[in-house]
């Protein structure tokens, strides 16, 4: 078994008298593609926010293992546990509509280049060098996903599908080493869908980073993913390879009801 | 780098015309002190409306507080001034003004830029009143009567070259990482923070910016008009300084110039219809809100980069 890279213990997320989260512990590892799926209002979107901090957890305890050693995400705001390395894409897309491609990812790699305040508002060399590098960087990752053609183009031009590469390329733009994907394939046709499968695989090789997907599309799903959770009325019903969930009677009872 | 040096050398040499066209204009007597004082009112009022599109429109934020910045730098040069009367005591008081107006705006900023829309204007709006009752009742500032008699300590030229300067740092923020971050969060909080962008930070640093550059305009204003009194910074000079920014077209630099200029010459003009002169201008804004709702220029900008922009994309292929 590979090493962890991010742990949930029993976390659970109230609002007000709802349970949106109950009692729910998973476990991503290092280079891993997991799936996350479940009936709509399962919880899963709330899981995702709960693990990059959109919303705190009433309790439970989240942990991120680095080099470092291990990092409590718990009470983090969403920017300093994006910083520590978890990115993510959002179920119905949040680009910076705008502005224009290149910089869309280039604000994604805004901590990672620090040419610091005066430089930039004086213009020394080093402001330069430091933009040239930042800008070939962004160029490398769009040539990479082949949005070299629509780079100065405003997002919101973009078709549906492009924009929703675009957001996985700006998510991968900050260097994660974890990445969630909300939905992905939501809205796609198959042929997109396709193309979709082939980017995750795709990504998951080149970026050596843990993928976990929340999904409805099963031909995505059991396609790509490595170890699957599924979750139901916000609690864990199910974990195991895509075999065993198709299987699973729990899972079947769920999703289809009951054998009548 | 030799593209930027082009570049950079093609904005010195518009700013080094235009100062020697007004500076001929002047010597030929094509200007006299009333053409004068309207092209250093339309200076100031380029400098705080480039500040204040800078807060609304790249990073999103409406504020209605501007003039409570400014009156910080006037009252720092008008004070100050008084005592120190040479250009390098103009120059330390601006420079005070404008840390007080930045300390200011960290005040004011951090607990209202969590609103939103319309209730942030409301809360910068008050946040400049209560600049303005202090003034009105602090001693060293004299009331509601004003401060009188403040050194003549600047001409039309230092008002030319701090409208260059702050214009030039602006411009240098927002096309930097900086302003994208800003831009970032006027486009999307959420996402921003999901890419490890603090909004309140960035939208403090634009609101901060913001503030410094109205103390600049504030300073300049104090020292040229020699009198300020605390009506002259009311909600209705906040006012004035918005309507520039959003005639000119939120989020475009170059729209704040013309609107700037379009409105400082038809208020001049306007002058010799007596009374009839609020109506015909306050009919001209309409109009222009009517058939251009996005301001003059929209979010265009004026730029060298857009001729020389295919010899640029080769090079960086090339590197």
């Amino acid at each position: 078994m590979s090493s962890p890279l991010l742990t949930a213990q029993q976390i659970v997320k109230n609002f007000g008298g709802l349970t949106a989260v109950a009692n729910v512990s998973v476990h991503f590892d290092q280079n891993e593609l997991i799936g996350l799926i479940g009936p709509n209002g399962a919880g899963k979107t709330t899981l995702f926010n709960l693990l990059t901090g959109v919303t705190p957890v009433t309790s439970g305890a989240i942990s991120l293992y680095t080099d470092q050693g291990v990092q409590s995400l718990n009470g983090k705001r969403p920017a300093e546990i994006a910083q520590a390395g978890l990115s993510r894409t959002f179920q119905n897309i949040r680009l910076f509509k705008e502005l224009s491609v290149l910089d869309n990812v280039r604000i994604a790699m805004t901590n990672h280049y620090q040419e610091g305040f005066l430089a930039s508002i004086f213009r020394v060399p080093k402001f330069y060098r430091t933009e040239a590098d930042m800008t070939l960087a962004a160029q490398k990752l769009l040539a990479i996903f082949d949005l070299t053609s629509v780079a100065d183009q405003p997002a919101k031009n973009l078709p549906y599908g492009i924009q929703r590469r675009l957001e996985i390329v700006r998510a991968l733009a900050t260097k994660p080493k974890l990445l969630f994907l909300d939905e992905p394939a939501a809205g796609m046709n198959p042929e997109e869908t396709a193309d979709l499968t082939r980017l995750i695989r795709q990504v998951q090789r080149d970026f050596h980073i843990t993928i976990v997907l929340i999904e409805h599309d099963m031909s995505l799903v059991m396609n790509v993913v490595e170890r699957l959770y599924v979750l139901e009325h916000g609690a864990l019903l199910a974990e195991g390879t895509p075999n065993e969930i198709q299987h699973n009677p729990a899972v079947i009872k769920a999703y289809l009801g009951d054998e009548a | 780098m030799k593209a930027n040096f082009k570049y950079n050398i093609s904005w010195l040499a518009v700013m080094v015309i235009g100062f020697v066209a007004i500076d001929a204009c002047e010597f030929l007597g094509i200007i006299n002190t009333f053409i004068e004082n309207m092209l250093v009112t339309i200076g100031i009022n380029i400098i705080l409306a480039t500040g204040l599109n800078l807060i609304i429109g790249f990073s999103g934020q409406f504020s209605l507080g501007h003039a409570g910045f400014m009156a910080i730098g006037a009252y720092a040069t008008g004070i100050m001034t008084q005592t120190i009367a040479t250009p390098l005591g103009f120059y330390l008081s601006m420079v005070i003004g404008i840390v007080i107006a930045m300390i200011a705006a960290l005040i004011v900023g951090i607990p209202t830029l969590r609103l939103r829309g319309d209730y942030l204007a409301i809360a910068t709006m008050g946040a400049a009143e209560i600049i303005r009752i202090l003034i009105n009742n602090l001693k060293i500032t004299n009331g509601a009567a004003g401060l009188f008699n403040i050194p003549p300590l600047v001409t039309w030229a230092t008002v030319y070259v701090l409208m260059c300067l702050t214009t030039i740092v602006t411009v240098n923020f927002i096309h930097s990482r900086n302003g994208r971050a800003i831009m970032s969060v006027r486009e999307d909080e959420i996402a921003a923070e999901a890419m490890g962008i603090n909004p309140t930070r960035w939208k403090l640093a634009a609101f901060v910016f913001g503030a410094a550059t109205a103390a600049i305009g504030g300073s300049l204003h104090a020292a040229y008009i020699q009198t300020i009194a605390p009506g002259d910074f009311n909600i209705m000079a906040s006012i004035a300084i918005l309507i520039i920014v959003v005639l000119g077209g939120v989020g475009s630099i170059t729209g704040t110039f013309v609107a700037a200029i379009v409105l400082g010459a038809l208020d001049t003009i306007l002058q010799n219809f007596g009374t009839l002169r609020m109506i015909i201008y306050s009919l001209a804004l309409i109009l222009i809100m009517i058939f251009k709702p996005s301001g003059l220029l929209g979010n265009w900008e004026l730029s060298f980069k857009h001729l020389g922009i295919h010899q640029r994309k080769e090079q960086s292929i090339h590197e």
